[in-house]
């Protein structure tokens, strides 16, 4: 088995996971950024928790039930959003702190059984299993070919939706794979990042990228990068100072973004007054 | 090959298309054709359903009835009333118009070859109008759909392209479609106006237009003051 040959080491695990998690993130917290899709994404987070109370009340593994419990609703959500009729973010919000507020009571209800539910909200990256790094780099594979397949016609859509139309792109059909795609990815980081902060990995090493990157495929590779860079700060401080590791990631991407952004607020400035 | 009375080619054909939206009825059977090489103009009030009739055309709007056929590998250059860029994006304009030979050169001359390097959000309303012009024309278009055009371009400006674009619509053969609420340039270039108030309320030629009583009751007394002023450079050019 494949397994067999994933190291042993929790620590060597979690830098796998981690990295893996990152790296994929990195291209699709940009179009998540561009597309004005974090609110979208981050109620994917919380239906994800959903899945997993779904997976524990009918006693089979987590990993695909939070799966296709996410692509469903995805999906779903994506439909009513065509729809004119109701208002995105408050579709939004009700959903998510009504999974949320679900999910917490189907799991507190199942008293036989001790689940650890803040390792859901928070994610629990030093715990993860040799079969976790088998559905995270399966699913990191797939999500990068699909990317890269669906580059051109993907950024098409993100400048203008009826341009592309007109253009002769299938909107509708790269829309609704960019929204699986995103489903997938959330599956996945769900279990190592936790139902609360995947938003953040998706979110912030692509805002620190925008400073300094000037075309969409450098930001997508050195928010990538970034991600990378925090996930190992983030365990490294989590190993020394015996700190969450989840947060302590999110943290390390906070502080290099503030970093970043104070760089390129100076260099501004800079340019500003040599011009002058 | 379907064509028209004079051998030009049928590119977009609508048959009695309506688009609802909810209680609203924003297009009423809407029938209409388009050839190569024609310039139409669609004008029509505020709320006439002038912005669903493109983006039915152009395939964004898919909720209708009715019947819409486009021509087999139809290419449509398409010039939205405006963009809203997410500032989140970094694209430069040379970036935006990669993959399209000859960019520079179209660029040039739609007058916005200073813009080449510059981030498309740093660009004012008219000189992006320009560089979604330059990015229309450079795919070699069947048909030129236009969303109020020049409306953020200076008045000299204006004129230039709309001269650059019948200059090349006559050399290209490609047909135009716009929204204008020009009513100058209406009169004065185009070969065909359709009258939108949810239904298409009159077409025809400018001057046939204005004599019409159901477009007159539309655009008022607006419409006769071109008209006259229609009447007057033909009159100009007859006595050359």
């Amino acid at each position: 088995m494949i397994s067999a040959l994933l190291p042993d080491h929790f620590l060597a695990r979690a830098v796998m996971a981690g990295l893996g998690v990152a790296f994929i993130a990195g291209p699709l917290g940009c179009f998540v950024v561009w597309r004005r899709m974090a609110y979208f994404g981050d109620t994917l987070a919380h239906t994800a928790l959903l899945g997993v109370a779904l997976a524990v009340l009918i006693e089979v593994s987590t990993t695909p039930v939070v799966l296709v419990t996410v692509a469903l609703i995805a999906l779903g959500l994506a439909w009513f959003q065509q729809q004119r009729t109701l208002t995105s973010d408050s579709l939004l919000g009700l959903l998510a702190h009504a999974s949320l507020a679900l999910s917490l009571v189907i799991l507190a209800s199942m008293d036989g059984m001790r689940i650890n539910v803040m390792s859901y909200l928070f994610g629990d990256i030093l715990a993860v299993s040799a079969d976790d790094i088998l559905w995270i780099y399966g699913g990191v594979c797939g999500v990068a070919l699909a990317l890269f397949k669906m580059w051109r016609p993907l950024l098409a859509l993100t400048l203008h939706e009826d341009l592309a139309q007109a253009e002769g792109i299938n909107v509708a059909f790269y829309r609704t794979a960019f929204t699986l795609i995103l489903a997938v990815v959330i599956a996945l980081a769900m279990q190592i990042f936790g139902a609360l902060l995947i938003g953040s990995l998706l979110l912030i090493p692509a805002a620190t990228s925008r400073h300094f990157c000037t075309t969409p495929e450098q930001m997508a590779v050195s928010a990538s990068i970034i991600g990378g860079l925090c996930v190992l700060a983030g365990l490294g401080a989590s190993l020394k100072w015996d700190s969450p590791a989840g947060p302590s990631i999110v943290v390390a991407e906070l502080i290099l973004f503030l970093i970043v952004t104070a760089l390129a607020s100076g260099w501004a400035v800079m340019k500003k007054f040599s011009i002058k | 090959m379907t064509t028209d009375l004079v051998g030009r080619e049928l590119l977009i054909r609508m048959d009695r298309v309506s688009v609802r939206f909810g209680q609203k009825l924003a297009l009423d059977a809407v029938s209409l054709q388009i050839f190569r090489g024609e310039l139409i103009t669609v004008i029509g009030p505020n709320g006439a359903g002038k912005s669903t009739l493109l983006k039915t055309l152009l395939g964004t709007e898919k909720n209708h009835s009715g019947q819409i056929w486009r021509k087999d590998n139809i290419s449509i250059g398409y010039v939205p009333q405006k963009l809203n860029i997410n500032p989140q994006l970094p694209m430069s304009v040379k970036r935006f118009l990669s993959g399209l030979d000859n960019n520079q050169a179209m660029l040039e001359r739609v007058g916005a070859l200073d813009c080449f390097h510059t981030p498309i959000q740093d660009l004012s309303g008219g000189e992006f109008q320009r560089v979604l012009l330059a990015r229309a024309l450079l795919r070699r278009p069947d048909l030129i759909v236009l969303d109020e055009p020049v409306q953020g371009v200076d008045f000299h400006g204006q004129s230039a392209l709309y001269k650059l674009m019948t200059d090349l619509h006559h050399s290209e053969g490609f047909a135009v479609l716009m929204v204008s609420h020009d009513l100058h340039v209406v009169m004065a270039s185009v070969n065909r106006v359709i009258c939108l108030n949810t239904h298409i309320c009159c077409t025809g030629a400018p001057q046939q237009i204005s004599e019409r009583p159901e477009c007159q009751r539309l655009f008022g007394e607006q419409l006769g003051l071109y008209s006259h002023h229609v009447a007057k450079a033909h009159h100009a050019k007859d006595s050359r």
